[in-house]
């Protein structure tokens, strides 16, 4: 397969340039893939640290560590770090990688522009981290960012908080575009849109989306914008306006915004799962068609975050309703991904042990989901540590299992290493115990009451926010040890082959490892 | 695809890297400047900075497009370059209307539901009781609470002004399809002519619209500050103005690169795409003009 990687044209026989201007003025897939995994991983970090000083000061009852408006800002910017921070840079970065290796395309369509999208996150998360420093503080109304909380109510940053969000929307949608662009006009010939691997598939979605909701999120922190700095009343009653409308449309780019933290992890779990069970995935297709159904669905379901704001029965009935058939397609997720086990010849190196992971404790946050989607239920739920627990269910075991094992599966073809498994399987179950020692006794305490954003709480809960905490140390500590992890895997170790994985299928096997830094200047047949 | 060209991956580029110092000085100056004047400080060195951000910006616009146009005419762009440009452009709208979208949906949420419930009707009415004996009317001149957001005397009507700027736009979308066939067809003074009465169309549309709003300010009372009216109203029209500018722009753009003998026949992605541009801003003022002017 070595001529498959050799490249024929005359203008790629080059290597990456020297010394820092090759990350600057980059235009290589691979570069810009590693700038965002970094980048990242950083985000995750710093959103991390602030999750460990929320934990800390809800270790005990009573205020020890911060005051309340710092602990707001924590939880303020925990989410948002972490959201925009974290987990979307890691699967731009993993589609930067992967895509043009999967579908056998020379890099991404449109390099410039690609460099130009990640760049843009660095600095808006300089403006976002820089409003911690600012007069009055950093914002501190929740990611969610609600008005009147947000304009009436917040400090002065709160402008800067949304030209950081203007620019990361930029970025994404950016990103978007040259992914959307990528999927469509550079695959191998002989790669039809149903022979394209699933993470392909998923991304091609997830960029969908992407581009149909950061411009309603734009739109909405322009009409904020607005009503701060020049007296519009959009989310002002006595004007006419109504603080619901800024739930309305936050909550239109939001729930979409949550299918695109999750769907690619879909599709790494998906490769995961079969290479490790030896065996095709199983339903391809109704894969394939699940994943754009949970994305339609996905734009009609806003208001179930909204069933106690005050909208009238029909819609709740309608939004319940409508949340609830998204368990169908997930279902045939869920289905496909254990029938493709079943039978099959299991191993369980560490990306296995994520991905297993990631079906069981995803399917939890499923359930809890469901719950809360019982409108009646949920005003006992609502804006209770249940929802916390909720979605970190479906985010940490979920999108982040999703990325820890995209990167232990691919490890060995971006640094030509295999990683240390030994200390890898470590990093899992030490992720896996202290996640649902943190996350776990979050349903009981969400359930009897307690709410969410609050930095001190009545005596009853002591126990399980203890429990919660030790989980959370354990969990952040851990994580220390993925980096140990790449790092080795960066400097050396075993050689890896150009397909370490027996079982795995795909283009992006038959380059050598680690991938050359031009691949695929001439495509590849695909039968 | 073996009798195809290899793709144009770009070398190492400058370009993203400035643009994306530009993006951010811009904005940081543009926030401070309104943060800084909240509060009663000086916004001197907020504008500074902004202006020194929007140089960037421009120099990073003009060195960008100019490589990308050196590059397309040195013919290092295949059909398939052409392809990606194509989804990039197509996506890029995609996205435009969807930012569109959302102030649509903010007028009809606010038209359906919130000003009728705040007068009383339907499901949530009691919300009456806020601002008991506010009238629901659309225009909105007579807000729930006067004090705070003193309502305009009147508004805009459809059929004066925004009726010749709707003519003007969509005639506009026509002129600019006959340069393009103008420009398929090899005529480059007809192509001239139609793209220069393109433009001019454009910029008597922008005129007109900059009138109707002194009027609004200055005769009117209809401000960004007057209610839910006003904040629609500008913001809806504010942003289809700015993206006219922008079309125009790259109209202009477009007409300086005929005039210097750039695109041919079969190989004019840059007219076409400005041309895209210009039916989406067409048929977003079709929307504002029924949605907001005569409804």
């Amino acid at each position: 397969m070595s001529a498959v990687a050799e490249s024929h044209s005359q203008e790629h026989h080059h290597g990456p340039a020297s010394g820092i201007t090759r990350w600057l003025l980059t235009t290589n897939h691979k570069d810009i893939g590693t700038m965002y995994l970094i980048f990242s991983f950083a985000m995750f970090l710093l959103g991390g640290s602030m999750a460990m000083v929320i934990r800390a000061e809800l270790f005990q009852p009573g205020l020890q560590i911060v005051q309340p408006e710092f602990f707001n800002q924590m939880t303020t910017m925990h989410g948002l770090i972490m959201v925009f921070g974290a987990v979307m840079p890691a699967f731009v970065g993993l589609a930067n990688w992967m895509l043009p290796l999967m579908i056998g395309a020379p890099d991404m369509a449109l390099p410039r522009m690609n460099n130009w999208s990640f760049w843009l996150l660095p600095c808006a998360f300089l403006i976002l981290v820089s409003t911690l420093f600012m007069q009055g503080g950093a914002p501190n109304f929740g990611w969610t960012f609600y008005a009147p909380l947000s304009t009436t109510y917040g400090p002065p940053s709160t402008t800067f908080f949304i030209f950081a969000i203007h620019i990361m929307g930029v970025s994404s949608i950016m990103g978007a575009i040259n992914v959307i662009a990528t999927i469509l006009n550079l695959r191998a010939p002989g790669m039809t849109l149903m022979k394209m691997p699933l993470f392909v598939w998923t991304w091609l979605i997830t960029a969908f989306l992407l581009i149909a909701v950061m411009p309603v999120l734009a739109g909405v922190v322009t009409m904020m914008l607005m009503d701060i700095n020049f007296g519009t009343s959009f989310f002002d009653a006595s004007g006419g306006g109504d603080p619901v409308l800024f739930q309305h449309v936050f909550w239109f780019f939001g729930h979409p915004e949550v299918y695109i933290m999750i769907l690619p992890a879909f599709g790494v779990i998906s490769h995961i799962v079969s290479t490790f069970s030896r065996k095709p995935l199983f339903g391809y297709a109704s894969m394939v068609y699940a994943v754009g159904a949970i994305a339609l669905l996905s734009f009609v379901v806003w208001a179930h975050h909204m069933f106690t704001v005050g909208i009238p029965l029909t819609g709740q009935l309608f939004f319940m309703y409508a949340t609830m058939l998204i368990a169908v397609p997930t279902g045939v997720k869920v289905f496909n991904w254990v029938a493709t086990m079943f039978r099959g010849s299991l191993t369980f190196e560490a990306p296995m042990l994520f991905a297993v992971a990631f079906i069981i404790l995803f399917t939890i946050g499923g359930f809890s989901g469901l719950m809360l989607a019982i409108a009646p239920a949920d005003f006992q739920y609502h804006d209770t540590y249940f929802v916390v627990a909720h979605f970190h269910y479906v985010l940490v075991p979920g999108a982040i299992f999703g990325i820890f094992a995209a990167a232990y599966y691919w490890l060995p073809k971006w640094t030509g290493h295999m990683y240390d498994e030994i200390l890898a399987k470590t990093h899992f179950w030490l992720s896996f115990v202290g996640m649902n020692l943190a996350f776990f006794p979050m349903h009981f305490l969400g359930l009897a009451g307690m709410p969410r954003r609050i930095p001190d709480y009545a005596l009853q809960f002591a126990d399980f926010n203890m429990v919660s905490s030790i989980g959370a140390f354990l969990f952040g500590a851990t994580q220390l040890l993925f980096l140990f992890i790449v790092v080795k895997c960066v400097k050396g170790g075993e050689k890896a082959p150009a397909k370490p994985w027996e079982g795995a299928e795909g283009l992006e096997w038959t380059v050598p490892s680690p991938a050359p830094y031009h691949t695929f200047s001439t495509p590849p047949e695909v039968k | 695809m073996a009798q195809e060209q290899s793709y144009y991956v770009p070398e190492q580029s400058k370009w993203p890297i400035v643009a994306t110092v530009g993006l951010g000085v811009t904005l940081y100056g543009v926030a401070s400047i309104m943060v800084n004047g909240k509060q009663g400080e000086s916004t001197t060195g907020a504008w500074v900075m902004f202006f020194i951000g929007a140089l960037i910006m421009a120099y990073m616009l003009f060195g960008w497009f100019g490589s990308v146009i050196r590059e397309s005419r040195a013919g290092l762009y295949s059909a398939q370059m052409d392809r990606s440009f194509r989804w990039g452009m197509g996506w890029f709208i995609f996205s435009e209307i969807m930012f569109f979208a959302a102030f649509f949906g903010a007028l009809f949420y606010v038209r359906v539901f919130v000003v009728p419930w705040l007068g009383g009707e339907g499901d949530k009415g009691t919300t009456n009781m806020l601002w008991e004996g506010f009238q629901a009317s659309w225009p909105l001149v007579n807000n729930p609470n006067p004090e705070a957001y003193p309502g305009p005397k009147e508004v805009i009507g459809p059929w004066g002004l925004p009726l010749i700027n709707t003519i003007l736009l969509v005639s506009s979308s026509f002129t600019v399809t006959v340069a393009h066939h103008a420009l398929k067809a090899g005529q480059r003074q007809k192509l001239k002519l139609w793209l220069g009465a393109t433009i001019v169309l454009a910029l008597v549309f922008l005129t007109l619209q900059a009138q109707e709003y002194v009027h609004a300010y200055k005769d009117l009372d209809l401000t960004l500050q007057s209610g839910i009216y006003g904040s629609t109203f500008f913001m809806l029209t504010g942003f289809h103005g700015a993206h006219v500018m922008l079309g125009s722009l790259m109209l202009i753009v477009m007409f300086v690169r005929v005039s210097k003998g750039h695109f041919t026949g079969d190989n004019h992605f840059g007219f076409e795409a400005s041309a895209w541009y210009w039916h989406f801003v067409d048929v977003v003022w079709l929307g504002l003009f029924v949605f907001v002017y005569i409804i």
